[in-house]
């Protein structure tokens, strides 16, 4: 099958692109103690966050567990695990 | 042809070519002895006489970065670059250049630092030459007004698709006034075949967008670029074509891949590329005329090498000597080995003498040349491995 002129590949292809095996570490929400504040969201390298009215929810699909969001969290509601 | 004869500096033809052909984004910094070109192209785009956008960036990087996403979604574009700038442009060369955008570039060759100077040499684009692009040497003035034309036809052909360098000599070509014809922008839009039609688009509003930067394994990396090989393959035959229908077209011709000129008997050939060969064709004229059987063989197209044309026009003559303008520090001439190597492994091949010249804004005028020309034709094939390399007009007073 000949490469593609230029090495481009569809749009849109990384939404099949499933980074989540990639973790060694994953990220457990405590939804208590989240506020909501959303920091989590403009953090994750990946944007694999989203914050609803129960507070943040990330997608494992995506997050590799590079534990930025963890670090980042102001209310300490976010843990690392093995 | 409806066209209009004037004088005007070099910059201000490339400036005109460029309007003409309806870029849709240009995005340029600006280094000596290249800030004309941009500089006319924000005068036409301030005075509302530019089609597309003219973007200020505050880098080289920049400028390439831009153009290479405009080029990416579909947009006509062009930059343009010297020196230090260029190479400041390296890694994005190779990544347009690699993602098969037909980008046009002009080249304005500058040499390169240490030490600080804006003097021309191949310095800058002869380090480019790895990178995948498309390298055109221009002449003179008309011809780099010719060869930018050229140049969007050439890249944005389907069985193309690379970026072309327009490379021209700084200052020579660049700062000098001369009358330029100049054609109807019509006529030029028509002959760049209109808007662009890209053949892929990272565009999310195309029917079939595509993205760019994927990674490969070890399995696709030599297979991706054999197929940038096989695209500068297809170039050479593009090129000439384009360069024949532009005589039919506009009556101008400065030729395509070479131009052999005076070569079919002669004894001593020099090779050379950009404002030289002007020089070395005068020359030639004027040896001629005293009897003496010497030629030109103008390289036009550097990359893709056009290693064949240049064995064929070479093919009779005793001696070549080839001017070259760039040092591959702990090697030598670039251009002298790449004549070498195509010649090593001909017939009867002749003798291949490698004249360092013209480095720095060293002078190489017509009596420069004829000095050449004399030292090349005491070469033989039994004298040469004596020769040293010969550094033209090399002040001996600062290195002893």
């Amino acid at each position: 099958m000949k490469l593609s002129v230029g090495g481009t590949c569809f749009a849109g292809g990384s939404k099949a692109n499933n980074t989540g095996v990639w973790r060694q570490t994953a990220p457990v929400v405590d939804l208590a103690k989240c506020v909501k504040c959303k920091i989590c969201v403009d953090y994750c390298p990946d944007c694999a966050i989203a914050v609803d009215e129960e507070g943040c929810k990330i997608d494992m699909f995506y997050c590799k567990g590079c534990g930025i969001c963890s670090n980042e969290c102001p209310a300490g509601a976010i843990r690392m695990e093995v | 042809m409806g066209k209009t004869v004037k004088v005007m500096e070099g910059s201000m033809a490339v400036a005109n070519a460029i309007r003409s052909c309806k870029t849709d984004v240009i995005a340029a910094y600006p280094i000596s002895p290249q800030t004309h070109i941009v500089e006319y192209l924000s005068d036409f785009a301030a005075n509302g006489e530019l089609n597309g956008k003219y973007i200020n960036v505050d880098s080289e990087f920049s400028a390439s970065s831009f153009v290479y996403g405009a080029s990416a979604t579909g947009a006509r574009s062009y930059t343009a670059s010297s020196s230090q700038g260029l190479l400041l442009m390296t890694e994005v060369l190779y990544n347009i250049a690699g993602s098969r955008l037909p980008l046009v570039m002009t080249g304005v060759n500058r040499t390169v630092s240490p030490p600080i100077s804006i003097q021309p040499d191949h310095q800058d684009t002869m380090t480019l030459r790895d990178v995948g692009f498309i390298q055109l040497h221009v002449e003179s003035i008309q011809e780099a007004y010719d060869t930018h034309i050229q140049a969007f036809r050439i890249a944005e052909d389907h069985n193309v698709l690379l970026p072309v360098m327009v490379c021209m000599d700084g200052w020579i070509l660049t700062h000098a006034y001369e009358p330029v014809t100049i054609f109807d922008d019509a006529d030029v839009y028509k002959f760049v075949g209109g808007p662009i039609k890209p053949y892929q688009k990272m565009d999310p509003f195309d029917e079939k967008p595509v993205n760019y930067g994927c990674y490969a394994d070890e399995d696709k990396l030599m297979e991706f670029k054999y197929l940038i090989m096989e695209a500068h393959k297809n170039a050479e035959k593009v090129i000439e074509d384009v360069a024949l229908e532009y005589k039919e077209t506009f009556g101008h011709f400065a030729g395509g891949l070479i131009d052999a000129y005076r070569t079919e008997d002669a004894d001593v050939i020099l090779v050379g590329m950009g404002s030289v060969t002007g020089t070395i064709r005068c020359a030639v004229d004027e040896l001629r005329a005293e009897g003496k059987k010497v030629g030109l063989l103008k390289i036009r197209s550097f990359r893709p090498f056009p290693g064949r044309q240049i064995a064929a026009a070479c093919a009779g003559a005793r001696v070549v000597g080839v001017i070259d303008k760039a040092l591959s520090l702990g090697y030598g001439g670039v251009l002298g080995a790449e004549v070498k190597e195509a010649l090593c492994n001909q017939k009867n091949a002749p003798a291949v003498k490698d004249y360092i010249a013209g480095i720095g804004g060293k002078e190489v005028n017509r009596a420069v040349i004829k000095d050449i020309f004399a030292d090349a034709e005491k070469v033989t094939k039994e004298n040469i491995l004596d020769q040293e390399v010969m550094y033209v007009n090399l002040n001996r007073q600062f290195v002893e």
